[in-house]
């Protein structure tokens, strides 16, 4: 069971800046003297932690995007790993 | 042969920019090479805008402003501007003189991701001394207005001898500040840090209490700040992966537009290293004779070519090597595999016995031009 509540809205903490990169093909999160090479999933994920869009509506998103799969567990896990991470807020 | 080793050679993704080698501080264990007196042509803005859109078509995405002291050029705004349009994430390496309020504004507006800050110790007399300047009030005021003004901030202070024992007084003033980052850098012995060797070894005993204190804090901040504290790896058993491996990751770009796999590796003889006055980032990258000299695993003697942790660490640091063998390609000797291991382990056992009172007695030798130009003097006269 996850413990994040649907209805609180992620956002990446103001150290991190998120973006495509075109030589790795990938997204990344850049911060201080760091990377990280983010999966498709992951990236598909942060795209849309905006500290507008709520849990919940950022899987709904999610779920339209990718032809109605279900991807819960898999999005709460990743924001969990996140927050824990200290990449986000939520 | 160039060929086949860029395939399989990895992107330039950190391009460490060194500005410049003038310096408003003097430090004894700075990492930039002994003859800084011999650099007088700087490259111009157009020369690093240049590199900047070169190095980020490669591929690189982590830029450090750094020098000597980057702010002492008054074209770092438009550098950081153009590093911000071409997508790196932009971090600025300064001893914090220089700046003012307006300037830590004015670079934010240009883009400026994140700023380091350089302390030699907590205590105002000892960094003033070790600086060489009176620069710690100004400094503690700077750490303030780039917390203020929303920038993530990394606090890096240098430990060695002289100052290891104020660890947790240093630890307490990083809080203070509200670091985001705080690197405890232990003295790597290159350049001017070897030069001061003898001054600034700690002790064994210095060194397991500095480590504890920094583990103590580390689980205590855990959530709040990323406490770094690496020991002196002439302590250790097997080397670093120094640079991640030579022509690897890293590329620094030095003052007179010289490219370089780490910002020390101007020390090493027999490489000529190519300029970016005359070649494109890429040839350098790729093609250059002196990045592809130590790239990958062929160019290992043993006890390194058939050690199953080669891939782990590269064979450890060449400049070490070098250093401390007189021969590039060596195992560094920090690896106990080293036959010149034992040498060292020595030489730190000499030096674990002076005394307090031999150690403050010798003379630092500060980081400045006229201290590089009578080393280069003596070395010289020594050839």
């Amino acid at each position: 069971m996850s413990n994040i509540d649907r209805s609180a809205v992620p956002a990446l903490k103001p150290m991190f800046r998120f973006q495509w990169e075109p030589a790795q093909e990938c997204h990344v999160l850049l911060y201080p003297e760091g990377m990280v090479r983010l999966s498709h999933s992951a990236g598909e994920i942060l795209k849309r932690v905006d500290g507008e869009r709520s849990v919940d509506t950022l899987i709904g998103e999610l779920r339209d995007a990718f032809g109605g799969a279900e991807l819960d567990a898999d999005v709460l896990a990743f924001l969990e790993q996140a927050r824990e991470n200290g990449w986000i807020t939520l | 042969m160039a060929g086949s080793l860029s395939d399989i050679s990895g992107k330039p993704l950190w391009l460490l920019a060194e500005l410049t080698y003038r310096c408003p501080l003097q430090c004894p264990y700075c990492s930039n090479p002994l003859d800084i007196a011999r650099y007088q042509q700087e490259l111009d803005t157009e020369d690093w805008l240049r590199v900047l859109r070169e190095a980020r078509e490669l591929g690189a995405m982590q830029l450090g402003f750094s020098g000597g002291e980057p702010l002492v050029r008054r074209d770092l705004e438009t550098l950081v501007a153009e590093a911000r349009r071409l997508g790196y994430y932009s971090n600025l390496i300064t001893s914090g003189v220089g700046m003012d309020v307006e300037r830590v504004a004015r670079l934010r507006e240009a883009g400026l991701d994140h700023i380091q800050i350089s302390f030699q110790a907590s205590d105002e007399d000892l960094n003033n001394f070790l600086g060489g300047t009176a620069s710690f009030q100004h400094k503690v005021e700077m750490a303030r207005a780039v917390k203020a003004q929303g920038y993530p901030m990394v606090l890096n202070i240098v430990i060695h001898r002289r100052n290891i024992d104020q660890i947790e007084d240093i630890i307490r003033m990083t809080i203070e500040l509200e670091a985001d980052y705080v690197e405890l850098a232990s003295t790597q012995y290159y350049g001017w840090s070897r030069v001061n060797l003898e001054a600034l070894l700690p002790t064994r005993a210095q060194l397991a209490r500095a480590e504890a204190i920094a583990h103590e804090y580390q689980a205590r901040m855990k959530d709040r700040m990323k406490i770094i504290y690496v020991v002196p790896d002439y302590f250790e058993k097997r080397p670093k992966a120094c640079m991640n491996g030579w022509g690897a990751v890293f590329l620094t770009i030095a003052p007179d537009g010289r490219a370089l796999p780490c910002h020390a590796a101007s020390s090493l003889p027999g490489l000529e290293f190519p300029n970016v006055r005359n070649h494109s980032v890429r040839e350098i990258w790729y093609d250059s004779e002196a990045f592809n000299r130590f790239r990958g695993f062929d160019w290992m003697p043993e006890p390194c070519r058939s050690c199953p942790e080669k891939t782990r660490d590269f064979g450890g640091c060449r400049c070490q090597a070098y250093l401390l063998t007189g021969d590039a390609t060596a195992t560094d000797p920090v690896c106990d595999k080293s036959p010149h291991h034992a040498a060292l382990v020595a030489d730190v056992e000499r030096l674990e016995h002076l005394s307090d009172a031999d150690a403050a007695a010798k003379p630092l030798v500060f980081r400045n031009m006229r201290n590089s130009r009578t080393l280069l003097e003596e070395s010289d006269t020594s050839d």
